[in-house]
């Protein structure tokens, strides 16, 4: 009997070489059918998408500036909900191409598909030539938050800047996890993108469900203290060479649209400062020649201590930590998954860990820079608060204003005739 | 002071167009690096079939529900068996098509008799879930034509797989347009068929 079961299984060795069961000859005539293996999505949808985006920036653009139409910005926002939002499902999208970008320039292997990269240069050229406008009725992702602003509140200067922080945060990381091949944190973490897909996860649908409740009295929560791509956007709108206007000829400081914002994005006039002493600028010149590269230098520090919590994410160097501290995954009874497929795959430890401590390393440079970034974020803000501008009209933000054309409609200015 | 005003004006507007001209240097750039990469070869998500291990994630960790990741059936391969290990649960005893001797969940692998002892499968790929209980039971008793795989038709070809994430054996990749599908058994003649 033992025999037996040798011969069987030599037997089955042998054959697993070619296969296990020989194919049959029909004797009936059967014809066997083909494979059917389906080719991808034709490329001319794909640039369809990117005509669709140049068409309707351009549209936007013209809307704002030109027409100074509030409704027609509307109407742009709901047919981007309808198109990129349920139709395209919110993919490929701006927000998300910063990732594709980063890991294009750090991954020789990856080609980045063609959309990705212009769904990333193309908002950006726009945004200098007329400001925000792709944050006012072109992204999925504003565009269904600016639809759920009823009852803006104003808040708080000082909450506004110190959350202002967070997107240059989420920015450094996101660029950080694409850099080093890990994951894209901003599409995985996307709290519309659910509502679009009708697929979102009990907690990510409640977090956009959240966004959305909150954007109510909040106008655009997620844009404004969250958005990465919007924090690149914030920095480019402010050298625009054309931006939208509150009023379509001069300002009479009637101060009607003076809360018509609901991002507190104008610029309210103030009065001529005083002319400060020179010791007290020189002193301050100099505390913030200090405090800036110290703050740069310590959030680079501070971050580079993080490096091995932040690499975590990572699933090799995960798996590599899981393997090492024997944990199983936190599962109990049975092996995890990863660590089967692990055995299975005939790699071994050595080389899972030196692969592992590769990783490690890049994420040690990458929070440095991440770190001394975040730094350099915190300082030039504070030297921002420290610059005194000037302002004689009411006239957009150009780094905050979304471009939504909502206070266009408080001025009581008529255009100039020509 | 007039003057004064003057002379800051125009250094507010140099710093300006400075940064202008600076942004569109760097966009400039980053389009003109990255151009060469968008004109080569497309890539697309494959399944090294040799690596995976019927773990079931694809079916629950692709963004798209049902998942785009499918059961392929390389015909070639199939000694089809009349005990097929793929189709059947393990210690069925009568070989019928009742439901509950069937390891597809959603009975999406359909049994056909073509002549004595011979019996085709077909995969309904609208019911597939890509679960892989059948591709596990075909490798495990069979030849392994049952195969899991990425359905381009079906994949959003998103920048970031969510399945290749939470793959336990890496089997997920970026490979050439060219080069997939990536699966054992498939005619050269084969590649390509789309049912359009």
């Amino acid at each position: 009997m033992f025999f037996f079961f040798v011969i069987i299984s030599l037997q089955a060795y042998d054959v697993t070489a070619k296969n296990r069961f020989p194919k049959p000859e029909f004797e009936s005539g059967h014809v066997q059918p083909e494979t059917i293996t389906p080719a991808p999505r034709a490329m001319i949808l794909e640039y369809l998408d990117v005509f669709v985006l140049i068409v309707a920036l351009s549209l936007i653009s013209w809307l704002i500036l030109k027409k100074r139409s509030r409704k027609g910005v509307f109407w742009m926002s709901v047919f981007t909900i309808l198109y990129f939002g349920f139709y395209k499902q919110g993919c490929v999208c701006a927000v998300g191409s910063v990732q594709n970008v980063t890991l294009a320039l750090f991954n020789e292997s990856y080609n980045i598909p063609i959309t990705a990269l212009l769904f990333f240069v193309i908002p950006l050229l726009y945004t200098l030539f007329f400001g925000r406008t792709f944050c006012a009725g072109v992204c999925p992702l504003g565009a269904i938050q600016d639809i759920f602003a009823f009852r803006p509140m104003p808040i708080k200067a000082w909450l506004e800047k110190v959350l202002g922080i967070i997107p240059f945060i989420y920015l450094g990381l996101a660029v950080l996890y694409a850099a080093t091949g890990t994951d894209f944190i901003i599409c995985r973490y996307d709290p519309f993108i659910g509502f679009y897909r009708f697929d979102a996860t009990f907690i990510m649908f409640m977090l956009g469900a959240i966004f959305l409740l909150v954007g109510v009295f909040i106008a655009r929560p997620y844009c404004r203290f969250l958005c990465p791509y919007g924090a690149l956007l914030n920095i480019v709108s402010r050298f625009s060479f054309k931006h939208m206007t509150i009023t379509p000829a001069n300002c009479i400081n009637c101060k009607l649209c003076e809360s018509s914002c609901p991002f507190g994005a104008i610029n309210m006039p103030a009065p001529v400062k005083e002319k400060e002493k020179t010791e007290v600028i020189v002193k301050r010149y100099i505390l913030l020649s200090v405090i800036v590269p110290v703050l740069v230098f310590a959030g680079g520090l501070i971050a580079s201590n993080f490096h091995e919590n932040l690499a975590m994410v990572n699933h090799k160097v995960k798996l590599a930590s899981e393997v090492m501290n024997n944990t199983n995954f936190g599962v109990k009874d049975k092996e995890a998954i990863e660590i089967t497929a692990f055995k299975t795959s005939g790699q071994t430890v050595d080389q899972l860990y030196s692969e592992a401590s590769a990783i490690v390393k890049e994420f040690y440079f990458g929070s440095w820079i991440f770190g001394c970034f975040i730094g350099l974020v915190f300082g030039l803000t504070l030297v921002s608060l420290t610059v005194f501008k000037y302002h004689s009209d009411y006239s957009p933000d150009k780094a905050t204003c979304h471009s939504c054309a909502r206070c266009m409609d408080y001025c009581p200015v008529l255009p100039e005739k020509k | 002071m007039s003057s004064e005003e003057k002379h800051k004006i125009t250094r507010r507007e140099f710093i300006r167009k400075g940064m202008q001209l600076s942004i569109l240097i760097g966009l400039g750039s980053i389009a003109g690096g990255l151009i060469t990469k968008t004109i080569s070869e497309k890539t697309v998500w494959q399944i090294d079939t040799k690596k995976c291990t019927q773990c079931g994630r694809c079916a629950t960790s692709c963004i798209k529900k049902p998942s785009a990741v499918k059961c392929f059936h390389a015909y070639d391969m199939c000694g089809y068996c009349d005990l097929c290990g793929g189709y059947f649960k393990p210690g069925t005893k009568d070989l019928t098509t009742a439901a509950e001797n069937q390891l597809c969940p959603t009975s999406a692998l359909k049994r056909k008799f073509i002549e004595e002892p011979f019996f085709e499968y077909e995969i309904d790929k609208e019911l597939c879930i890509g679960c892989g209980k059948c591709v596990k039971g075909c490798g495990a008793f069979g030849n392994g034509s049952l195969q899991l795989q990425v359905s381009q038709d079906l994949c959003d070809n998103c920048n970031e797989c969510s399945i290749a994430r939470d793959c336990p054996s890496n089997a997920f990749s970026r490979v050439l347009n060219s080069t997939s599908y990536l699966m054992l058994g498939l005619r050269d003649s084969n590649k390509w068929k789309n049912k359009l």
